[in-house]
Formats: structure tokens, sequence, C-alpha cells
């Protein structure tokens, strides 16, 4: 397949290696330190680090300065570009500003509401949406254009990635869905975390009847539980999050201080399953403020060590 | 009907609009704002009670039939005696009745209510906007539904990953728009329309502050 940017995403996939992704959330701090340590803490173990832009929409160091710091440090990060808080000027001109800080990989995403946030009586921008940023990147990158039609004379190398979510409802339009943001450009997909094994491999089987596995690359989200309390959590609390009964039973099932030994566990047997799913082509894995863990999951899901790229 | 949909303001932001301003008359409107209990007749004599408990003067009032419609001079006119006598205009309409008044009398105004959309009631007592005015009408392809305006991020490509079992993922009483959209366009065998990549919208379609003129050929 052809190498179409310097992202090492793109290459590690292209050259048909399983990938890993993590993701490292920003301080809301003006200190890089705990990102930058962070980064350090999983860098041997993965391709590449997202770096989350104003999640949750609370206010952050953002994520094009956190992902310099990273570039600088010799890292590879994925940005993250949510179009909640900025208009088709602001996001042009970042995706220009992190192509010249060598930053080759991005994951455009629609954003959380503002209301769940710090700010949440701040102006709701979309002025596109995640699915005309995946186009707007690609038209950049592959026509050498601005959006307004203007010629840029060194256009951004950017490798383009964007969400799935197969889980949430109606679950008939999680394909076309798909194939629609392949159509907008995507090249890479990082899925929303997977519990129910079963309802993504149903998910994976309509991709691969559409031959869609063969123009994406898709990535689903691993997150290690920490504790029945958070499985209950997501299940009841987080939108379009499927987690089957199972999974809290056998949580609930081990003492309080072996269940999260217990969620590594079944992340690790999730990628172990999914490694043999036609079409997934790598895990992305959100351990969220748990990035210590991602060096042994990656290990005992044996997908260590990573390859070697130039 | 479309209805322009209102809100009291708070007591306390009124009295501090009103600070040094002793001399009151008091406008209220016999359409929308009398619809959403905001500014018609009832509402204007409770707010003269509170202005007099707080030891304001009240010159006068009264509820004009159309706030925003350029006759509403006229009407005022015949009150002009106390409205002179007044120092400012405590407006119970919605703002462009204000600003209509605002501009018809030169007067100093207070608005009471603050605007919040131009919708319609949809069940007594329940107002919702159906439509933004965006300027560039989408609604043929999402099964006369729009996204525009009931989607909370404005999306036209579908929904986002918040839509939860059909609500919307910051409010789990509203319907998720898009899938209304997929549930209409699935009966009107339709659905190759979500196929259908909308572009960056042309928000020229919608200039701040709007304006038309019809073409004079």
């Amino acid at each position: 397949m052809e190498i179409k940017t310097n992202s090492r995403l793109e290459k590690v996939l292209k050259n048909g290696h399983m990938a890993v992704t993590s993701e490292c959330g920003p301080p809301r701090s003006s200190d890089p330190a705990h990102i930058i340590e962070k980064g350090h803490l999983i860098k041997n173990h993965v391709d590449a680090i997202n770096i989350t832009d104003n999640q949750t929409s609370v206010t952050r160091l953002c994520s094009l300065a956190a992902c310099i710091h990273l570039k600088q440090e010799g890292l590879e990060p994925v940005l993250q570009m949510v179009v909640r808080d900025r208009n088709r000027i602001a996001l042009q001109s970042d995706i220009l500003g992190a192509a010249s800080h060598g930053i080759h990989s991005m994951l455009c995403l629609s954003g959380d509401h503002q209301r769940f946030g710090d700010s949440p009586e701040g102006q709701n921008v979309f002025d596109i949406d995640s699915m005309q940023l995946l186009q707007t990147v690609r038209y950049m990158r592959d026509e050498g254009k601005f959006l307004g039609g203007d010629a840029i004379k060194v256009p951004p190398n950017m490798f383009v990635g964007a969400a799935a979510n197969p889980f949430a409802d109606p679950f008939e339009i999680r394909v076309p869905r798909l194939a629609k943001k392949i159509a907008a450009g995507a090249e890479f997909i990082q899925t929303q975390c997977v519990y129910n094994l079963d309802k993504f491999e149903l998910w994976m089987k309509g991709v691969v009847e559409r031959g869609l596995h063969e123009k994406v690359f898709i990535m689903p989200g691993i997150t290690p539980m920490r504790s029945v309390g958070m499985a209950k959590y997501m299940a009841r609390a987080v939108p379009g999050m499927d987690v089957p009964k199972e999974l809290i039973d056998r949580l609930s099932s081990v003492p309080k201080d072996k269940q999260s030994e217990e969620g590594i566990t079944i992340a690790v047997e999730a990628m172990d399953r999914l490694k043999e799913c036609t079409g997934v082509a790598g895990f992305h894995i959100m351990a969220i403020e748990w990035e210590e863990k991602v060096p042994e999951m990656v290990e005992r899901a044996g997908l260590y060590p990573r390859p070697e790229i130039d | 009907m479309i209805r322009s949909i209102t809100k009291p303001k708070s007591i306390e932001e009124i009295e501090r609009l009103l600070d040094g301003l002793n001399r009151i008359f008091i406008i209220g409107c016999g359409t929308c704002v009398t619809l959403t209990h905001t500014g018609g007749a009832p509402e204007v004599a409770a707010m003269k009670e509170i202005l007099l408990e707080s030891g304001k003067l009240v010159t006068g009032q009264i509820v004009v039939p159309v706030a925003c419609d350029n006759l509403t001079s006229e009407i005022l006119n015949e009150e002009m005696g106390k409205i002179e006598q007044a120092d400012v205009l405590l407006i119970m309409t919605c703002a462009f009745g204000v600003q209509t008044v605002s501009s018809q009398l030169k007067k100093m105004v207070v608005p009471a209510l603050d605007t919040l959309f131009i919708g319609k009631e949809t069940a007594y007592g329940q107002f919702n906007e159906i439509c933004t005015q965006c300027g560039t009408c989408i609604i043929g392809e999402t099964g006369g539904i729009c996204p525009v305006t009931n989607c909370h991020k404005g999306l036209v490509n579908g929904p986002c990953g918040g839509t939860n079992q059909g609500k919307c993922e910051i409010d789990s009483n509203k319907d998720c728009a898009w899938t209304l959209i997929y549930n209409r366009l699935m009966e009107l065998g339709r659905l190759d329309s979500m196929r259908k990549l909308q572009g960056p919208r042309n928000f020229l379609g919608e200039p701040t502050p709007g304006k038309y003129e019809i073409s004079k050929s």
C-alpha cells in the first residue's frame, strides 16, 4: 500500500503490522510535565499516542501544544481535533500548525457537547462537523487547497482518522455511517470502548461484507475497568456505551482489591479474541488516567515489541 | 403560528436596570407574550404592583395589540402624556417590540424579558424552536426534520456518538434528531439520503444581522 504521509501510525498499519495506539489527556495547567511523563511511560509499547482535545468539554492545555511537547521528546502524537470549539479558519490554521511541527496523524471528532464541561454557557461552534473536518483535511492534503479554494504552498502531510461507535442506536446505520466516514476521507478508525465483543464482531461482519476493512484500518477501543463501580457507571451513565451484564457480574465476583487486575485480564482477553477478527488492524488502548498499565496490557496481549519503523 | 418566545428577567436584574429611574411607563403586548404569559395584561398588572411596592411611580401602562408592528407608534401617541412623564419605558414584549418602540419614541427603554427564540406552541404551555432561520434549508433531504435546529450540535451528516437509545446525550427527555430522521426516511423509503455528504454549511445564508430586499425588477 502506498505510504502517503510521514505518519508512523500509517507506516505501521500499511506494513501489515497490528498497530497499537493509546491516549493521554493534557493537564488543566500550563505545566506540561505530567503529560510528557505519561508519554514516556508508554512510548515503547505503542506506535502513537492520541492527545485528547479538551475532552468532556473541560478546559485543558490544548491538544496541539501537548502534541508538540511529545514530538519534541521524540514521541509520536496523534492530534485529536474536535469541531466544538473552533470554526473552519481556526481548524485549518491548527492543521497547518500541527504539520509544521512534524505532527502527521490526526483524529477528527465532533466533541462532547459543552454542556458536560466547565463552560456550559459557552458558544456551541460546530461550524463544520466531524465528517466535514475529515473532508477538509483530505482536501488540504490531497488537493493542496484551503476550503475556500486558495492554494496551500506546502500542504499538510496528515494521516487522517475518525471515531466510530459500533454500539450506538440505531445499530442498522452503524456500518453505512462508517462507509460515509470513509467516503469523507477517513484512513483509520478508532472505535468507542469495546466490551460487548459479540456485538462488535457482528458490526465487523457487516464491515467486512461491504469490503470496508480493505479501505480503512479499524482499531477497536480498549479501556480496562478499574472496578465494578466503574463498569456500572459506564453502563449507566455514558451514552452509547455497551457494557454487558456478564462483565459486571465477573468483576463483582472477585474481591475488591483484585478487581482492577481482573479488569486488565478482561481487556487482554478482549484483545486476544479480537486479534482474530477479520478486519481488526490494531488496538486503541484508552487507559483513562491509568497509563502505567498500558505496557503490561500490550505485553500480555502479545503485541510487544512494537515494530521498528524508519 | 410562529411566535417570539420569551422568559421574564429576574426582578433583581430589572431593579438594577431601573436603578435611579423612578417614574416608569409599562408596555405589554397582546400577541406572543400574551400567549407565553410573560407580557400580557395580567403580567403587566403584576409588574405594576411590584414596582409600586418597591417605591417606584408608575405613570401608566398599556398592552398594545402587536408591539412589533409599525402602527404601535400611533397607539402610543394616544398615551403620550403619561409616557412623557416617565423616566423610562419598561417593556414587557420580545426584543422586536422593545426595539420597535425604542426606534419610534426615542425614550430610554428597559426590556423586562429575555427573547429566547422564534418558535411555536407544540402543546399547551410548551414552546419549541422548529427553525433557526439558517438560510440554507436542507430538510428536503432529511425527511422534513431539521437537524440544524433539532440536533444540539447542528450536525448535518448523521448522529454523533452520543445518541443514546434514540435520545440525545445532553437531554434524556429529548429525541435524537438523527434517530427521528432515520425513522422518517425509513418510512418514506428514502434512507439513501443519509449517505449524502453535506458540505460545510454556508453561513452567508444567514448573515448577521439578517437583511433581505425584494428585488425591484
